[in-house]
């Protein structure tokens, strides 16, 4: 195995697109390391992003929005107190990635890149409308997030292509997000089921949202069904319900080690439920 | 394959060693500097046990790759005091039984020192949450979570 | 003896510093994979990722090409002829004809890193058959089921049975089917368990060498030292008394560290390479796959009850699978499962089944849990249907000292009802509870242990002690046994030093299991002192003149007897000690048997659960422990082990689980599947000491390690019946199984 430490993106994708055998990009490092001691997978080149200028840093955009570098940790995120008013949704998903330790290293970039239908991460970028820079050897392109997983372990990245910094929308005003999962203990487990909401409100009605649903198909969802649901009500018992439902009857989920379809599919309402209880109280408090 | 030449500061102390690019920080901590002190229990980043500090950031050793730490600052158990200048934690790990086996140990306080610097008056929740990566087999965690507890009330000054 | 025989003590029951609490906090002890050697090369095993296959072929050549790899060991390297126990443990080290589960070693590689030795047990090509397989116990000893092994079955297996069911079992006592009519209500119910694993932190390690002239040398995390040297001296067909075990510090053992499972490979490898030593470290997921977790178990309980709350009658039959070979601990489990209760007529049945998993190893009572989850279970839905307290049904059925065990033997002395009485008292049974809250009660037992058991003690020239145990310290004996040496001399703690030392300084001991180190270890260290305090009187009355026997030994010193002995001053140990080598030499005692008394302990558990009941998750919002110590002589660590097997019992209960697919491979061999609680799982676990001393021990002593694993499988169960009204009779009760159960309920 090679271990490079390009100075720039660009150094980084022409590394990559130059590579013969399995590369792998290393941010965080808290799934490339646990593969490669595992010898699942074991690259022949590893290219470490973290010597790239600006990667560890979060910038407010021109537009008021947020451009997060690809390095920056969940424990990082964590701490920045005006993104987290903002995107409270975003970060708690991030937070709930791993321990306290794993939060030291783990990244958002890491976490989508990882393809995992059940990345805690995912299901908040999705509802926030986030969007992910990618440089490539040749040209450099801006995909939605909700665009980059393509099932369990794939993603849109060509050969070639690496994530340079991942983009969140401005906030705006009376807009809350949220995002809850389900898991057996109270930590360190990967989610059964995941759900992010994201709504804006006019007055007490819920003017625009979205609904986003983990580890309950093989990718991470955006439930338009359930973004309806919602949409245009003061977030009553029936259009609980009707959200329930409707993120229920997206599912199609698989039966594993970690839950049952039955499971998976009931508890996803239940959760689109809770997640959306607590993006509306923020959205009524900002 | 070749090794890379890695030089960085362990607890305080510059050291290099020669890292195969696909070893751990802990590996390199542990088979090139001799500081067995930080343990493997999964190599998965699931039990803490590995626990240092990179640059002052709670982290697994077992997920950190030897060649990443160039030009940083480690902190491991070994760095955390002797037997003359025990950390109040250390302390009160012995004095409330907070082990049995002691394997975890290591782990549980350099995460309980990471935790005490950034809050210095936890509730037991977030005591319990932060700690939630180390895992402890043996005490059922209600010995070390009151042993860190008492070290931070001793350190803010209280009177246990 | 009665609680009031007892003197004050000086030291027993006080909570000193344990002895080896500064190298554990400064992470300078020595465990397993902490030592390395000169010219030391490292071991990594191939593993079968098959359930069941025939092992057609095995071509090391890649593997041995590469630079720096030094030897490949395969089955064909080990001696033949192996019969019974000795054979079991050879063809789980590795694998003969055929790979009996998903993780069983069919090679071993040596070389000169870790890397280069992961790498080429990559290379090593094995060519396999597939075989079919069977993983669940009911399904392994149906009609047609595949075979593990033909003829591993014993004289007790009654003609006609599957050939996995390798033991068979059946005792009992009166009339059941007169106790059956005399009951009010009887209930009968199949209970299942899965396999649990120990869960150690400390993953198996192993430093070993082994010349051409039979000598070795290990360094190993391992519960016994001296049953390491017997099985890898069986396995590699070595003299014992050759082979030289030092055991490191241990990281966890919980019973899986009782047995071997790599420990012959170093060895075999070493051998190979011209005797340089070899350390194998295992993985996580190495442990999980291939060292014993506990057997899974199919049970079925039927009990009878008056109105009143008495027991007429009550049946057992357990079925346990403890993967490919003989060792499912049914007896253990049949004999605990109505061990609390008098209960004049029983029948108890077990069969022992082989399935294609890994060789269970021994793990915190093993099979007590699994029964009790099924008859405290059981015991709690009679009670909930006849509106009788739980607690008062225990009481009015609970066995006292002296009462015939429903095993056969009659109990010593016990104190099950005094920890009844306990419990009651408890301020947290007066709790209150809110919705889909609930509270859970059940009671555990196990025998405890004693075992062989050698100690010598040596008194140094200035009057120190120091020790010498062969059993590991896994939780804090070295506190135990020095308080006790301490308290026998006269001493005080910090002049007694305990070390736990390696095969060729004692004569054999059994393990660190059974719960026995406090009780055995600690009993012949009392008897070793006992005796150096004798010779100390002998040279303190040679001394003065006078006859040994009017010589006492009160507080540290030799003094005269009485006015008739003569007027002579106290003569401390130091003074004794200074001079030993012009009073006839060392001084030292030693103290080598079984030890007798061994007292039994009951626990009971009340645990305090609520039931999110939109997703089935159980959150433990209180949890007590209450259990007869007979006397601790360290009260911190007796209070840990409490709290550390209720922990473990959770654990059990709400998650833990070993899960394979269906081609028989495991799913969950890490700690983030391998669900075992982690801090913010659990609150605080309250405990009390019950001491109703073990007049079998000269401190009291009974096991504490235990029992406490015990109850909180059915106090769990209880409890989240009595939370929201669902009864799960299947461990674990996870989300989706609870969550089921209470869709079903509707």
């Amino acid at each position: 195995m090679q271990y490079h430490t390009p100075a720039s993106f660009e150094e980084a994708a022409a590394l990559a697109a130059g590579a013969k055998g399995t590369t792998r990009f290393l941010a965080g490092g808290t799934d490339v390391l646990v593969q490669l001691r595992a010898g699942m997978v074991i690259p022949d080149d590893l290219i470490d992003l973290k010597r790239i200028p600006g990667v560890s840093d979060i910038t407010r955009t021109d537009d008021g929005g947020w451009r997060i570098g690809v390095a920056v940790s969940g424990a990082q995120l964590g701490a920045h107190a005006e993104l987290v008013a903002d995107w409270p949704g975003v970060v708690e998903g991030m937070e709930l990635v791993g321990s306290t330790q794993v939060q030291g290293r783990a990244t958002l970039t890491g976490n989508l890149c990882n393809g995992s239908p059940a990345a805690d991460s995912v299901p908040g970028l999705v509802a926030a409308c986030a969007s992910v820079e990618i440089t490539g050897p040749d040209s450099s392109r801006t995909v939605a997030v909700q665009d980059v997983p393509q099932g369990p372990g794939k993603t849109c990245l060509k050969p070639g292509e690496v994530i340079s910094a991942l983009i969140l929308p401005p906030r705006g005003k009376n807009a809350g997000d949220a995002y809850l999962r389900f898991i057996p203990r109270t930590e360190m487990d990967i989610a059964v089921v995941g759900c992010a909401v994201s709504l804006r409100l006019d007055g007490d009605t819920i003017k625009e949202a979205r609904v986003s649903l983990g580890a309950v198909a093989p990718t991470v969802l955006l439930v338009d069904a359930a973004s309806e649901a919602i949409t245009g009500t003061t977030l009553d018992d029936a259009a609980l319900d009707a959200l329930a439902a409707a993120a229920s009857a997206a599912c199609n989920p698989i039966d594993d080690k970690r839950g049952t379809v039955a499971f998976r599919t009931e508890v996803a309402g239940v959760l689109a439920k809770r997640a959306a209880k607590i993006a509306y109280t923020r959205a009524k408090g900002a | 394959m070749s090794k890379i030449h890695v030089t960085t500061k362990v607890n305080g102390d510059t050291v290099e060693f020669l890292a195969d690019p696909r070893e751990t920080l802990l590996d390199c901590l542990r088979d090139r500097l001799g500081l067995t002190g930080s343990k493997e229990g999964c190599g998965t980043g699931d039990c803490g046990a590995c626990s240092v500090t990179l640059d002052g950031t709670l982290v697994c050793s077992c997920l950190v790759l030897g060649a990443e730490v160039q030009g940083r600052e480690i902190g491991t158990i070994e760095g955390m005091g002797g037997d003359d200048t025990l950390h109040p934690l250390q302390r009160k790990f012995i004095e409330h039984a907070a082990l049995q086996c002691g394997f975890c140990t290591p782990g549980f306080l350099v995460a309980g020192k990471a935790l005490l610097e950034k809050n210095p008056n936890p509730t037991e929740e977030e005591v319990r949450y932060w700690l939630a990566g180390n895992l402890c087999r043996c005490t059922g965690y209600d010995k070390i979570v009151r042993a860190v507890m008492d070290a931070a009330a001793e350190m803010r000054g209280e009177a246990a | 003896m009665a609680k009031d025989e007892f003197k004050e003590f000086k030291l027993v029951g006080t909570r000193p510093d344990r002895p080896d609490g500064l190298d554990k906090v400064t992470g300078r002890a020595r465990y397993g994979a902490d030592i390395s050697a000169p010219g030391m090369l490292w071991g990594a095993v191939v593993r079968s990722p098959h359930a069941h296959a025939r092992i057609v072929k095995i071509d090391a050549s890649k593997a041995l090409a590469m630079d720096g790899v030094k030897a490949v060991v395969t089955r064909a390297d080990f001696p033949t002829g192996l019969t019974g126990d000795a054979w079991n443990l050879q063809e789980n080290t590795m694998a003969g004809e055929r790979a009996l589960y998903d993780g069983h070693a069919v090679a071993a590689v040596a070389a000169i890193s870790k890397t280069l030795a992961e790498d080429a047990a990559r290379l090593v090509e094995v060519e396999y058959e597939i075989l079919p397989h069977v993983t669940d116990v009911d399904e392994a000893m149906a009609e047609g089921a595949p075979v593990i092994r033909e003829g591993a079955a014993d004289a007790t297996v009654p003609e006609g049975m599957h050939p996995n069911v390798v033991k068979y079992m059946e005792f009992g006592r009166g009339d059941i089917e007169a106790g059956f009519a005399e009951a009010d209500l009887v209930k009968e119910h199949t209970f299942k368990t899965e396999a649990a694993h120990q869960g150690y932190i400390e993953p198996h390690a192993c430093l070993g060498q082994l010349g051409e002239d039979g000598k070795g040398e290990m360094w190993v995390c391992t519960q016994g030292q001296w049953y390491i040297r017997k099985m890898c001296a069986d396995v590699l067909g070595l003299d014992g008394a050759q082979l030289r075990v030092t055991p490191s510090e241990i990281g966890g053992g919980f019973g899986g560290k009782t047995t071997i499972f790599m420990e012959p490979l170093p060895l075999a490898l070493s051998k190979k390479t011209g005797g340089r030593p070899v350390k194998i470290v295992m993985s996580r997921s190495e442990v999980l796959r291939a060292t014993g977790p506990t057997a899974s178990a199919s049970m079925d309980v039927k009990i009878g009850m008056k109105k009143d709350g008495t027991i007429t009658a009550g049946r057992a039959e357990f079925r346990m699978q403890g993967g490919a070979f003989p060792g499912a601990p049914v007896d253990m489990a049949l004999y605990c499962a109505f061990a609390g209760y008098n209960v004049p007529n029983l029948e108890h049945v077990g069969y022992d089944v082989l399935a294609n998993r890994p060789k269970c190893a021994a793990y915190r009572a093993p099979g007590s849990p699994m029964a009790a989850f099924a008859v405290e279970s059981l015991v709690d839905e009679l009670c909930r249907e006849l509106g009788l307290d739980p607690l008062e049904v225990r009481m009015k059925n609970a066995v006292k000292s002296g009462d015939q065990a429903s095993y056969g033997p009659k109990f010593g002395s016990i104190g099950l009802v005094e920890t009844l009485e306990a419990t009651v008292a408890h301020p947290n049974l007066q709790a209150e509870l809110g919705p889909n809250q609930g509270r859970g009660v059940a009671v555990g037992y196990w025998f405890n242990h004693s075992g062989e058991t050698s100690v010598s003690m040596a008194i140094s020239e200035d009057g120190t002690a120091q020790v010498s145990v062969g059993t590991p310290d896994i939780g804090g004996s070295r506190a135990s046994i020095a308080l006790m040496t301490a308290e026998t001399l006269g001493i005080p703690y910090e002049d007694v030093r305990v070390n736990v030392v390696e095969t060729g300084a004692l004569g054999v001991n059994e393990p660190t299991h059974g719960s026995r180190a406090t009780f055995a270890s600690g009993k012949a260290a009392v008897e070793a002192a006992r005796q150096a305090i004798g010779e100390m009187c002998r040279r303190a009355a040679k001394e003065w003149g006078i006859e040994p026997e009017a010589v006492e030994w009160v507080d540290g010193a030799a003094q005269p007897a009485g006015p008739n002995a003569g007027e002579f001053p106290p003569m401390t140990i130091a003074e004794i000690a200074g001079k030993m080598g012009s009073t006839g030499g060392p001084i030292s005692g030693h103290h080598e048997s079984v030890p007798e008394g061994v007292g039994a302990s009951f626990g009971a558990h009340v645990v305090d659960v609520e039931v999110d009941p939109e997703t089935g998750r159980t959150t433990i919002l209180r949890y007590l422990v209450v259990q007869d110590a007979g006397r601790a002589i360290h009260p911190a660590y007796v209070e840990g082990q409490y709290q550390g097997g209720a922990a473990q019992g959770i654990g059990w209960a709400l998650n833990e689980e070993y899960i394979y697919d269906d081609q028989g491979r495991l799913q969950n061999p890490v700690f983030l599947d391998y669900r075992v609680p982690v801090a913010s799982d659990l609150p605080m676990i309250d405990t009390v000491i019950v001491e109703v001393p073990n007049p079998g021990h000269p401190y009291g002593v009974r096991g504490v390690g235990e029992t406490g694993i015990t109850p909180p499988l059915p106090a769990i169960a209880n409890a989240i019946q009595d939370a929201v009204g669902v009864r799960v009779r299947q461990l674990p009760i996870s989300p989706p199984r609870l969550l089921a159960a209470l869709k079903a309920k509707g």
